[in-house]
């Protein structure tokens, strides 16, 4: 294979992977938004807390890792909840500038319980994938890297059934479609945004947990949610699909950016390159690309 | 079945619109509530369902029952179980979902699945063109469809009592026809007890059994459909059959030489 393509596919792929874990932090975002009409600065928090959540139920309660995976999604579902009741519920019916600033409140406090709880240190995730890699016609990848993106396209499966065909799913469109229509016909708009909540927080853990395996266990990692930012916002905010879709584009033009023009121009280019193509995106598609299609008949 | 008692309802803790109301829903009857824009039509409907408080509304005082139940303090969602149905104003689909979520969503509480199959083909019978539309987006379907859609979507809760929010609104007259024929055959097949909110009073009164005149949030006038019908007043505001040709504003009456009337 030429070389060259060989280098693009390759930066391609691990772009891809690491675009899947913005995707799914990303995901969350845009759950929490569509239900709840909050942002949720604390996105990346969720999803560095769920990383460690699976990190200590490895390393301290040896726990096999499908357990602890399993484990931590469970214990953060309830941490959703929880964070959904506690900080979020008192705060219906205050502006909704002030509901964010709560979440920006939640980030620090997040971050601080977990560095105070489980220290600062750096540590090496114990990665249940074998270390080589694997080879894709002349291309290769890490086996923790080929299973984000496996990982991701399920969970678009997943989530695009659950929407489609589950009740509580349907219900939930309902309820960012038309809240009071949807109280009226009894669905219980409180349990509706709990249960965002808690998907938005097992999301960021799937993310957290994948991340991790890439890269290290460190309360820093919740920066993940910075760059979900420009997935969730290039994806229209309110679509499930956009926010996967957003997510990826983000991790490949970075890796691509990250790949070619830090080399010309120094570095630093990965790092803000995809705050630079989410600026042209919405010059030309202010809502995003899947952003909510108005509809115009009435 | 459904009983309200001199209830008073307050918005924002300031504006009274329904000042002291009192009627009744026998089981298995059809029975309208009239009344102009503004009247506490509405207020009245949403303070049955339990929704008031996103209004920032709140019943102040009276009581309504439920077949003997107190529902005053009781949520949307409990009062949904008890089996009282809103389709409210304003054909509020849920305009991104499909024609068909938007039926299942309709039964939400409901835990028997296999009889929600079953009020799935029924209301697909009582409006075959939702039939030929399941799949679409509900937003592209004309009003007429819409206004089908959010009372097969009603009907599809299992409703006791169904209430209905000016369902005749904005639509042409043969599509009204239709909309009520049905309404009236859910009330016979089903024995559905149907509380109809409409500014036509004309239509309303055709098939309902009893009714009520609301003004400036008051109960003014009630009584059996006929006799309200041949009501001098009534003929002249609402049905729109006034000597003078054209139609005035209730309100120009002076209260006194109402009150008189309707007691004689
Ligand atoms: N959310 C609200 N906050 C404050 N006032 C309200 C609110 N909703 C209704 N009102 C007031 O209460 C009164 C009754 O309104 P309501 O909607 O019940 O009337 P209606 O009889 O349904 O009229 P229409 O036929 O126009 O629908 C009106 O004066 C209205 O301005
Ligand atoms: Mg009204």
């Amino acid at each position: 294979m030429n070389e060259s393509i060989q280098t693009f596919l390759q930066l391609m792929l691990s772009g891809m992977s690491i675009g899947g874990v913005y995707a799914m932090v990303a995901l969350g975002f845009v759950l929490i938004y569509k239900a709840t009409g909050v942002f949720n600065f604390a996105q990346g928090e969720l999803m560095m807390v769920g990383a460690y959540f699976s990190f200590y139920l490895i390393t301290q309660y040896h726990l096999h890792f499908f357990q602890a995976f399993l484990l931590a999604l469970i214990i953060s579902a309830f941490l959703g909840i929880v964070v959904e009741f506690l900080i979020l519920k008192p705060m219906v019916g205050e502006p909704i500038f002030s509901v964010v600033m709560i979440t920006v409140g939640l980030a620090v406090m997040l971050k601080g319980t977990v560095s105070l709880v489980w220290g600062h240190d750096v540590h090496q995730f114990p990665s249940p994938f074998i270390s080589s890699p694997l080879s894709l016609g002349g291309v290769t990848i890490f086996r923790s890297s080929f299973w984000t993106i496996v990982a991701t396209f399920a969970l678009v499966v997943i989530f695009i059934l659950f929407f489609r065909v589950s009740k509580v799913g349907i219900a939930m469109r309902a309820v960012a479609n038309d809240q009071r229509a949807a109280q009226i016909i009894g669905i219980s708009i409180r349990k509706i945004f709990s249960i965002s909540w808690a998907i938005a927080a097992v999301v960021a853990t799937i993310g957290g947990f994948f991340f991790v395996n890439i890269f290290f266990v460190t309360p820093d990692i919740s920066y993940i949610g910075m760059k979900a930012f420009p997935a969730a916002v290039l994806g229209g905010m309110d679509s499930v699909p956009g926010a996967i879709i957003g997510g990826l584009i983000i991790g490949i033009i970075e890796n691509l950016a990250g790949g070619y023009l830090d080399k010309l121009l120094g570095g630093g280019i990965k790092e803000i390159s995809s705050f630079v193509v989410l600026i042209l995106i919405l010059m030309i598609k202010p809502y995003g690309l899947f952003g909510k299609e108005e509809i115009t008949r009435v | 079945m459904l009983k309200i008692t001199n209830i008073e309802i307050v918005y924002n803790d300031v504006i009274l619109a329904v000042r002291g109301i009192s009627l009744e829903v026998p089981q298995g009857g059809i029975v309208a509530l009239l009344g102009s824009n503004g009247a506490g039509k509405s207020t009245t409907l949403k303070a049955i369902s339990g929704v008031l408080d996103s209004e920032e509304g709140e019943i102040v005082d009276g009581k309504i029952e439920f077949k003997g139940v107190l529902l005053n303090r009781k949520n949307s969602k409990e009062i949904v179980r008890l089996g009282i149905i809103q389709v409210p104003e304003g054909r509020r689909i849920f305009d991104e979902l499909t024609v068909d979520e938007n039926l299942w969503v309709g039964a939400y509480h409901r835990l028997d699945s296999k009889k929600v199959k079953e009020d799935y083909q029924r209301v697909m019978d009582y409006f075959p063109i939702l039939r030929e539309r399941h799949g679409q987006l509900a937003g592209y379907l004309s009003g007429g469809e819409q206004q089908m859609l959010v009372i097969g979507r009603g009907i599809m809760g299992k409703p006791e009592l169904l209430m209905l929010d000016e369902p005749s609104l904005g639509l042409a007259p043969l599509i009204v026809e239709e909309i009520f024929q049905i309404i009236q055959k859910v009330n016979h097949e089903e024995r559905t007890s149907i509380l109809l909110v409409e500014q036509n009073a004309n239509i309303a009164l055709q098939i309902a059994s009893y009714g009520y005149i609301m003004e400036n949030g008051k109960v003014v006038l009630d009584g059996p459909s006929q006799k309200l019908a041949a009501n001098e007043d009534v003929k002249e505001f609402y049905l729109g059959l006034t000597d003078v040709g054209s139609r005035k504003s209730y309100r120009d009456v002076k209260h006194y030489k109402r009150r008189k009337r309707w007691l004689s």
